[in-house]
């Protein structure tokens, strides 16, 4: 089974990348860019079955830090 | 009797070595060498240092890869028995992702390495860690980070305050951090996370030995 975790950060948790890009992205003439906001993605391929709540506590113990992200799990396939 | 303390070594730990230096110059004694993958510390321990570097080549987050090593579950039991635990750099960050401590070391605001020495501080000087300096002193200790953007809550932020828990400020915010917080005690007092490194402020020919202090009054606190 594969797994897509994406890893945000949360609302008001300054990016200073995301704010770097944004910068970058205007110096390229792109005007209409109102924010950026950089995540991360981890693919998981897990053995069939594996709960829901096994994948969340996955994120919670370590893919995510809840102190600054929020995480969404979509299963793929 | 001398002071037992360990120096614990993550892979990509590069600053153990001067803890251990730093530690033997100001105690005496010379710190044992824990290694991650050890399953306990050694017995009788007086003093756990986590340094600075790059543990796990800062895989996923800054110290967070480190926080699940085996010998972590042996510091926070020493940690909640009372053990003196000082994270220093990566150590904070591997503090905070442990959730030995609050918060969460981001990426510097400014985007870049910072590696200089700043003035700092002191603002609270109970500590086991901070008790031979005064309080509102200005001491300047070197920073050498990219991820030492300190960042929590304004309610936690509030309660940090609230109960004294800050122990160094930035007199200069180097990198974002909010409310200025350079170190953060735990709510018993015995665990301490800096992102500046005492370890490198013990002897003149470091520039500076403001750095001292923080290791003798931890000494002097298990005397």
């Amino acid at each position: 089974m594969k797994i897509r975790v994406l890893v945000s950060l949360k609302p008001g948790v300054l990016d200073p990348q995301g704010r770097a890009v944004h910068h970058a992205l205007e110096g390229l003439g792109f005007e209409s860019v109102e924010d950026v906001r950089i995540g991360r993605t981890v693919e998981l391929d897990v053995a069939d079955g594996t709960s829901d709540e096994a994948l969340d506590e996955m994120c919670r113990k370590l893919l995510a830090n809840t102190v600054i992200e929020n995480y969404r799990i979509e299963k793929v396939g | 009797m001398s002071f037992r303390a360990a120096v614990i070594t993550f892979p990509g730990s590069n600053c153990d070595r001067d803890m251990a230096v730093a530690i033997e110059q100001v105690s005496g004694s010379a710190p044992l060498r824990v290694w991650h993958g050890d399953a306990e510390l050694p017995d009788r321990i007086d003093f756990i240092a986590l340094p600075g570097g790059f543990s796990y080549g800062d895989y996923l987050r800054s110290g967070a890869m480190a926080a699940n090593s085996p010998i972590m579950r042996s510091v926070k039991a020493a940690a909640d028995r009372g053990v003196p635990v000082l994270g220093v750099c990566n150590g904070f960050q591997v503090l905070t992702e442990a959730g030995l401590l609050p918060g969460a070391l981001m990426r510097n605001a400014s985007q870049h390495f910072i590696c200089r020495t700043v003035p700092l501080k002191v603002e609270n000087a109970q500590s086991l860690f901070t008790s031979d300096y005064d309080v509102g002193e200005t001491i300047h200790i070197p920073v050498a980070h990219h991820d030492g953007n300190y960042f929590a809550d304004d309610e936690a932020l509030d309660r940090i305050e609230g109960e004294g828990r800050v122990a160094f400020r930035y007199a200069e915010n180097c990198n974002g951090s909010r409310r200025d917080i350079a170190g953060v005690l735990n709510a018993a007092g015995n665990v301490l996370g800096m992102m500046p490194h005492p370890e490198r402020a013990i002897e003149p020919a470091h520039g500076g030995t403001d750095g001292r202090k923080l290791f003798e009054a931890a000494i002097k606190a298990l005397a």
